[in-house]
């Protein structure tokens, strides 16, 4: 069939503010008009509630292995252990790609972080981490974008968002573009294996389906994740392609200088493993993807810093499912060139004394990390990133010492 | 979270997926108190407007016209991008009308005459003016009467240049003698196997020939003709002399002899029984009761073909509110349903993106017997996996995704399955709850 398509589907999308108006064009600095300085900023959404104790382990919290029972890590030094960072904190092993940023000052983690939010909705928290508020308010744009708005300068084509949709984080009044890789994009396995279920039992969709997954398995496994088409593969491997992508994409001299990424895969429920299974494969995917857009980005990677957040972390103790539920305070990584790193920020508060007998404790509001970015980042005024940008947050300081002066 | 709405009845939903694509938010609960009522009401419905600049098909026949006769390469690009543009327009506007009607029933039973008189793309020449077709041949006539419709897409350049009747020659014609050519039997086979008798209605080679004798002449006004890219009758082609077909004479009376010929055709009793079957297929089952659809082709016969009365016979049927779900959802149908729960159209290029990958792109049938209409068609191992990779990346583009559980609960109401509502609430996003909707077991049929 030879009609509708140019050749190269690969796209960019010009969205119009949130109104969802899409137009073709080309690949890719040659629609963006130049762009005041080269720093770059990159917010990576974890969508699905990351487990921040899994992460960066506390290993050195007495309590550490007692309450995380099965799913504990085994201490820096075991076989196949946590990566130790410092005496106290230590990096999931399917997080092994980022190890060498943290000797070199680019990664930065904030531990026990998270908004004021209480409830334990996905939705909901999703949304606050994306408006930047405290409470849903049905608001329609996101912070990323009111900060744009400050950023812009007459230049409208500052910001992009990967992966076809444009997230909440980046709508607003000022216009961004989008990416998409070719074909459909599954970022995420869990959507599958939460179909697996529903399907069961249907006499139709329920064998086609089981096939289908052995079939895509076979294939993926005989022709390997990168086959150019990372967007029709799911789980954990398909963000890499993604990732890799936006990194080519603010390198571009013309390029982006912002850019939103979505990852999900995070509502380890079930079986989420410790130092191998679900969850550390999930954290490899991640891993992997990022240290590509590292090496992507080439020398524009010394004039960035990018932020991995999720909505919220996960409940201290393991589940009766080998899993964890839906908790309060997770971590949050910053990374980049121009990020004061090698260390872990933030005031640990213990495991003795959790959220509601269960979570760990926010220390961090995140929206400070946020706010300290922008601030010394960007140059933005504090007050206006107070009042504009996060409304009604003058009394959440900005973090000091995020980056390099 | 709490449902939006009230639980509305099962037939509400039923009306909606069978005689519509999928309910709006808020729609079930309006239509719940009748929803035989409201299908019926729709056939008294205006037709939905379509966007103005959508070309006629003359325009894009004499396009395509001018392209075969100009070797120059620089316009045939030129016209290749009006072709694909015109395409897109074409796609996107039928996908928007479908989602944002208020009478969907004539958007289905658009689709399904416009499936049953296929015009595909598969024929690169037809390309430009597949979606003209379907506005100027199909849609005037989904509740008027059958034998204008056949006639009307019988006489469309689109039908006589994709079943090459534009070329077909009597052999006894004025051209025929001088050229030495013959007639193409493609229209006269594919009018009586699939537009009216269906393929076991009791025609012979002879009564193929017949007919494509008979409709010798009907064609496409050539580009030095003011009514280029038009149908024209050229009585030169025509093959004089009387035909016999299906037992009736038909004397030498030109372009008449051929509207006489659709005429009795549309009337046979083989064409009552092909239809209703085809009706009952989509709207009932993949294997409809016979008694219904003996009950239809009697209302086809009866009332002379009359669409408003034959689809009332289907909607007035038993078995098409005893049997819910009982239909798998083709891709088209798929994406029409999730575009309008969803509230959200992409644009043209997305949309042919995705068809494309899931198998139907519209207007691009495989062969003049258009897209099949069974469950057996559709599922596959690859097809299943690629639908619900379609509802993901489909719930990733919505712009603004809305609350999931409300969306479930507005277009599945009662028919939403205790176990699709908790994978949907205990999805990690609103995204993923909206991927599980769409792709669950309940939204999958109609």
């Amino acid at each position: 069939m030879s009609c509708c398509h140019s050749s190269r589907r690969d796209f960019l999308t010009l969205l119009a503010g949130s109104t969802g108006a899409f137009a073709l064009a080309n690949l890719p600095g040659a629609v963006f008009a130049a762009v005041p300085g080269d720093r770059r900023l990159v917010v990576v959404l974890l969508r699905g509630a990351m487990d921040g104790l899994a992460a960066v382990p506390p290993v050195g919290d007495r309590l550490y292995a007692e309450k995380r029972g099965s799913i504990a890590l085994q201490p820096p030094g075991a076989a196949g252990g946590a990566i130790a960072l410092d005496k106290y904190f230590a990096l999931n092993p399917g997080l092994a790609a980022l190890a060498p940023y943290y000797p070199k000052g680019e990664l930065l983690i904030v531990h026990a972080s998270g908004n004021g939010y209480h409830s334990r909705s996905h939705f909901d928290a999703q949304d606050l981490m994306e408006t930047g508020l405290a409470e849903m308010h049905g608001q329609s744009d996101g912070w990323l974008n009111r900060a744009l708005s400050l950023l812009q300068r007459g230049d409208t084509r500052l910001g992009l968002a990967v992966g076809g949709s444009v997230p909440l984080l980046l709508r607003g009044p000022v216009q961004v573009a989008s990416w998409e890789p070719e074909g459909f994009q599954a970022t995420d396995g869990d959507f599958i294996a939460a179909l697996g279920p529903l399907y069961a039992n249907d006499p139709l969709l329920g064998p086609a389906l089981k096939e289908g997954i052995k079939a895509q398995s076979f294939s993926s496994a005989v022709l390997g994740d990168d086959t150019g088409k990372g967007g029709m593969g799911f789980g954990p491997n398909a963000f890499k392609p993604l990732a890799e992508a936006a990194g080519k994409l603010l390198a571009a001299p013309q390029g982006p200088r912002i850019a939103a990424l979505d990852m999900g895969g995070w509502d380890t429920h079930v079986n989420q493993g410790a130092e191998t299974g679900r969850l550390a494969q999930n954290f490899q995917g991640f891993a992997e993807g990022i240290d590509a857009m590292a090496q992507a980005m080439g020398p524009a990677w010394d004039d960035t810093v990018l932020v991995a957040v999720t909505e919220f972390g996960r409940t201290v103790a393991v589940n009766g499912n080998n899993g964890t539920d839906h908790g309060t305070a997770s971590a949050l990584f910053v990374m980049g060139g121009r990020v004061k790193g090698g260390r872990v920020a933030g005031d640990w508060p213990g495991l003795d004394r959790l959220q509601d007998d269960r979570d760990l404790r926010v220390a961090v509001d995140s929206r400070t990390v946020m706010k300290g970015i922008l601030r010394d980042h960007f140059g933005l005024d504090p007050d206006l990133l107070g009042s504009r940008v996060f409304p009604d947050t003058a009394g959440l300081k900005p973090f000091d010492g995020l980056i390099r002066a | 979270m709490h449902l939006m709405t009230a639980p509305a009845d099962l037939n509400a939903v039923l009306a909606v997926t069978r005689f519509g694509f999928a309910a709006r938010a808020g729609e079930l609960g309006q239509i719940s108190s009748d929803p035989r009522g409201w299908a019926l009401r729709q056939l008294q419905a205006q037709p939905v407007s379509l966007p103005a600049d959508l070309p006629a098909s003359s325009t894009m026949v004499a396009l395509m016209l001018e392209q075969r006769r100009d070797k120059d390469m620089t316009d045939r690009k030129a016209s290749e991008e009006q072709i694909k543009a015109v395409y897109l327009a074409e796609l996107e506007a039928r996908i928007r009308a479908a989602a944002e009607t208020d009478a969907p029933l004539l958007e289905r039973l658009t689709h399904f005459w416009s499936n049953h008189f296929t015009v595909s793309g598969f024929r690169p020449f037809v390309r430009g003016f597949a979606g003209a077709f379907e506005r100027e041949a199909i849609r005037p006539h989904v509740t008027g009467r059958f034998s204008d419709m056949l006639l009307a897409a019988e006489r469309h350049p689109a039908m006589l240049l994709y079943l090459d009747n534009a070329e077909s020659i009597g052999p006894d014609s004025q051209a025929g003698i001088r050229r030495g050519k013959g007639i193409n039997e493609n229209l006269g086979r594919e009018t009586l196997e699939l537009h009216t008798l269906g393929v076991n209605g009791g025609y012979t080679q002879n009564d193929v020939e017949a007919l494509a004798r008979i409709l010798t002449g009907w064609s496409v006004a050539r580009l030095d003709s003011p009514d280029a890219g038009n149908f024209q009758f050229y009585p030169q082609l025509h093959e004089p002399g009387p035909k016999r077909l299906l037992g009736l004479t038909y004397n030498d009376d030109g372009y008449d002899e051929g509207v006489a010929a659709l005429t009795n055709l549309a009337r046979h009793p083989a064409t009552s029984r092909h239809i209703a079957t085809k009706l009952a297929r989509h709207f009932i089952a993949d294997d409809p009761p016979p008694e219904t659809v003996a009950h239809i082709a009697d209302v086809f016969h009866q009332t002379g073909g009359d669409l408003k009365a034959v689809t009332a016979s289907v909607i007035n049927s038993d078995s098409v509110w005893a049997q819910p779900f009982g239909k798998f959802r083709t891709p088209d149908d798929l994406v029409t349903a999730s575009c309008r729960a969803s509230g959200f159209a992409p644009p043209g290029p997305m949309l042919a993106q995705s068809l494309k990958e899931l198998n139907q792109l519209p207007f691009y049938a495989p062969s003049p017997a258009g897209w099949p209409d069974d469950a057996a068609s559709w599922v596959s191992p690859e097809s299943v996996l690629r639908r619900a990779q379609w509802c993901e990346t489909f719930a990733n583009r919505l712009p603004n995704p809305p609350d999931p559980v409300e969306i479930a609960d507005a277009s599945l109401g009662e028919a939403l399955h205790a176990d699709t509502l908790e994978a949907i609430r205990r999805a990690p996003s609103r995204r993923d709850g909206l991927a599980l909707l769409f792709a669950s077991p309940e939204f999958q049929r109609r």
